[in-house]
């Protein structure tokens, strides 16, 4: 079995990464959450991030796209320093954070349409991008209707419509497809692969390994603030699938035994 | 089982309180306030205790059966105030309705209000202390009062429960529940003009009380101490048969709720229709003031403080007809619009994360959310500061007063975009009642409150000197002078306003972010 390559690889540059994490590091009071992360997301790479629930997925891509300032380290967007040019970093990213509300007293076309004038987009270019995104997401029936009148799963596809707005270089997903139906899934996995076919970078992070395995050609397993693998999903699960390799890495598998009360028969 | 639920609760009332100091302190302060109440209710009712029967009987039960309606019509005006035994979260549990309703009743009972009315209910004992009988009535009859408050409560809340399930009703009610708020000073002043007008109103008053759910169980220790122990035993049973009836009442929609959860009914809609978006310029601050505009009038949250102004209004002009107090209307309204956006950036709440995602500049941000009050409270202020002075014939005072108004709308815009983008505090969340503030923070936020309305008027000062000079000598420059002041300065003071809050806020945008998703 080949080792993972490791994430801090020195021959890495900076200008051929499309997102360059070095070393953030975030600490909440007692708990540190992120622990130095390093991690190099090759320009036009599918990269799937990840790791059990309370790794630092989050926090960690967060601080990769200036929602919340690390402790330590660097983030670069194609080789523009995140924290030092915030402006010119966030003009290449296109951001779905997880678990945050939406401005939704907007109806849906409102807020994609506010995203995008909220980027100093012309009105036409909106408009027309508006439409173009809420048919390919399926929601162009419920374009008027407010956000807050959303379904958990059309909320998520909208917030991901107004990442998509300014066709960035680059996208971070944080948990895309979360409470997202099958059929709007496989919309969203199309487009995002032909998204990065053109040439685009996508990082998303997920605990579906499956999904990862088959979407993502690089993949990093990342537990309790540090990253244990990363490199080409290949390299990462070796001969097993991804499942197992993650499972091997993380740890905390019990055993079967328990819980003997639950079984009926 | 009713262990279990008086458990939760004083577990999730701690857990209240760890979340952060200052909660903590929040917790304290609103414990000490209740104290206080207590401390004072209780004293007066043993004071009370050697007055004359017939006013003991008069006081007691018009105070009582404004309790009772209290805990009935607060939940109302208030959905979702106090939802920690919300029905609802039980449906999952095979919970026997028994020790349901049982469990939910002590539930309600622990908490503040709960503790404040028991104690002042059986502080009525001591009033009756020296007529031994009414004494030993007022005990029964005050716990029977109790647990009517805390049935009537719970009933209110499970009927409605189905209902605030759907956001239409929680926005609606979060606007029209302050109407009745606004008009308690009036009511309560027309129910002490009618105490004062004539002695007899308040006794009669309470002799109808007397005979209704509300105050029965409260005169039946008066009857006790007349000598009239059937009359007493007739209120008694009107006290408990409205309990009983109430329980039941309560526990049929209860078990009905428990089967039939909230159904929020949405039409679909297709697009089409950009409301003020398409309406203001494409920029990243036109997008901005749309946005923040649309808020205004959709959000229950803003519009309540809307809803406020007619009703400012009203009340000035009944407080001092045309000439007096109504003629300060217009600054009156500027002053609060204009320090209504110094908390946007916490009503934003975690939403405000994709101005920070899409890198808006912390100008644009600022200039928006000011454009969009100055868009619609700069044409309200011009009327209101110029109809009351029109009404009252005064049109000579013009200039001063609306340099006031200007030069206090102005300021306050200014001085509200460095605010927000300087303190975040905890308020109600999107979707949530307007009433509904998170325990704890209070303290911060009163206190950002008054040293930033102090602030307010100290930079408004000149034009505030310059029309009290006005009228003083009655001198028309003074007006003119408050004018321009008001105009130049407070436009002066409205950009700077702007930059500073909007260099605040690039410095510290994410830091701004980490604070408002604290409160969730």
């Amino acid at each position: 079995m080949p080792p993972p390559s490791d994430a801090n690889n020195p021959e890495a540059e900076a200008g051929s990464a499309a997102l360059s994490i070095r070393g953030l590091a975030k600490r909440f009071g007692e708990k540190i959450a992120v622990d130095g992360v390093h991690l190099e997301v090759p320009s036009g790479s599918f990269y799937g991030l990840v790791g059990p629930n309370g790794a630092g997925k989050t926090t960690t891509l967060s601080m990769a796209t200036g929602l919340l300032r690390p402790d330590h380290g660097q983030a670069l967007v194609h080789g523009v320093d995140v924290w030092a040019q915030p402006l010119e970093a966030k003009k290449l990213m296109g951001i779905l954070p997880d678990g945050v509300r939406l401005f939704d007293r907007l109806t849906g076309e409102q807020l994609v349409t506010y995203a995008g004038l909220l980027r100093g987009m012309d009105r036409e270019t909106v408009q027309e991008r508006t439409g173009d995104l809420l048919r390919a997401l399926d929601l162009a029936n419920d374009a008027g209707t407010l956000v807050v009148d959303y379904s958990a799963g059309m909320t998520k596809k909208i917030a991901l419509a107004s990442a998509l707005i300014h066709a960035p270089k680059l996208l971070v997903l944080d948990e895309p497809f979360e409470s997202v139906d099958p059929v709007s899934a496989a919309n969203i996995r199309d487009i995002l692969a032909g998204y990065v076919e053109s040439g685009g970078s996508v990082i998303v992070s997920s605990h579906v390994m499956d999904l990862v395995q088959r979407m993502c050609d690089h993949v990093a397993v990342i537990a309790a603030g540090t990253v244990l693998a990363a490199g080409t999903v290949d390299e990462v699960r070796g001969d097993g699938s991804l499942e197992d390799r993650f499972v091997e890495l993380v740890g905390g598998r019990t055993t079967s035994e328990g819980l003997s009360w639950l079984r009926t028969s | 089982m009713v262990a279990h639920l008086l458990r939760l609760k004083l577990v999730l009332l701690r857990n209240s309180f760890k979340r952060s100091t200052a909660q903590l302190i929040g917790v304290i302060l609103g414990g000490l306030y209740g104290l206080g109440i207590l401390g004072t209710l209780v004293v007066a009712l043993v004071l009370l205790g050697s007055a004359d029967v017939g006013l003991i009987r008069t006081i007691l039960v018009i105070g009582g059966s404004a309790t009772i309606l209290g805990w009935i019509v607060i939940p109302i005006a208030a959905a979702g105030i106090d939802m920690t035994l919300d029905p609802a979260r039980f449906v999952t549990f095979a919970i026997p309705m028994r020790q349901l309703l049982t469990g939910l009743v002590l539930g309600g009972l622990v908490g503040i209000p709960g503790v404040v009315t028991l104690i002042a209910s059986l502080a009525q004992v001591l009033t009756w202390i020296r007529y031994p009988a009414a004494a030993l009535t007022a005990f029964v009859c005050a716990l029977v009062a109790v647990l009517l408050c805390v049935v009537a409560s719970r009933l209110v809340t499970t009927a409605v429960s189905s209902m605030t399930g759907s956001r239409r009703f929680k926005d609606i009610n979060g606007v029209v529940a302050f109407i009745p708020l606004l008009f308690l000073g009036p009511i309560i002043g027309g129910v002490t003009a009618g105490f004062q007008s004539s002695p007899g109103f308040a006794a009669s008053l309470a002799d109808v009380l007397a005979w209704t759910p509300l105050g029965a169980l409260w005169a039946a220790p008066a009857d006790v101490a007349q000598g009239q122990a059937g009359l007493a035993v007739l209120r008694l049973l009107i006290g408990v048969a409205t309990l009983v009836l109430f329980l039941v009442l309560w526990s049929r929609s209860l078990a009905h709720a428990l089967v039939t959860p909230p159904y929020n009914a949405v039409t679909k809609r297709a697009g089409g229709n950009l409301g003020w978006l398409g309406r203001f310029p494409a920029t990243p601050a036109g997008a901005v003031a749309a946005r923040a505009l649309t808020y205004w009038l959709r959000d229950p949250r803003y519009s309540a403080s809307l809803v406020v102004i007619p009703f400012i209004g009203v009340l000035l002009f009944f407080s001092g007809g045309s000439a007096g107090a109504f003629a300060f209307l217009g600054p009156i309204t500027a002053f609060l619009l204009a320090w209504s956006i110094s908390a946007d950036i916490s009503y934003d709440n975690t939403a405000f994360s994709l101005h920070l995602s899409t890198g808006v500049s912390g100008r644009d941000d600022r200039t928006g959310r000011a454009a969009a009050l100055l868009v619609f409270s700069l044409p309200v202020t011009l009327v209101l500061t110029v109809l009351p002075l029109l009404l009252g014939g005064r049109s000579a005072d013009l200039p001063a007063l609306l340099g006031l108004s200007l030069g206090l709308l102005l300021t306050g815009t200014g001085l509200s975009s460095l605010v927000s983008a300087r303190y975040t505090y905890n308020v109600p969340l999107p979707g949530e009642s307007a009433f509904k503030t998170p325990p704890g923070t209070n303290f911060l936020m009163f206190a950002v409150q008054f040293i930033g309305w102090f602030v307010m008027l100290l930079l408004a000062l000149p034009e505030i000197v310059l029309t009290i000079v006005y009228f003083v000598t009655g001198n028309a420059a003074f007006g003119w002078a408050s004018l321009l002041a008001g105009l130049v300065l407070g436009a002066i003071l409205l950009v700077v306003g702007i930059r500073s809050g909007g260099r605040w806020y690039d410095r510290r945008a994410p830091e701004l972010l980490l604070a408002v998703s604290a409160n969730r």
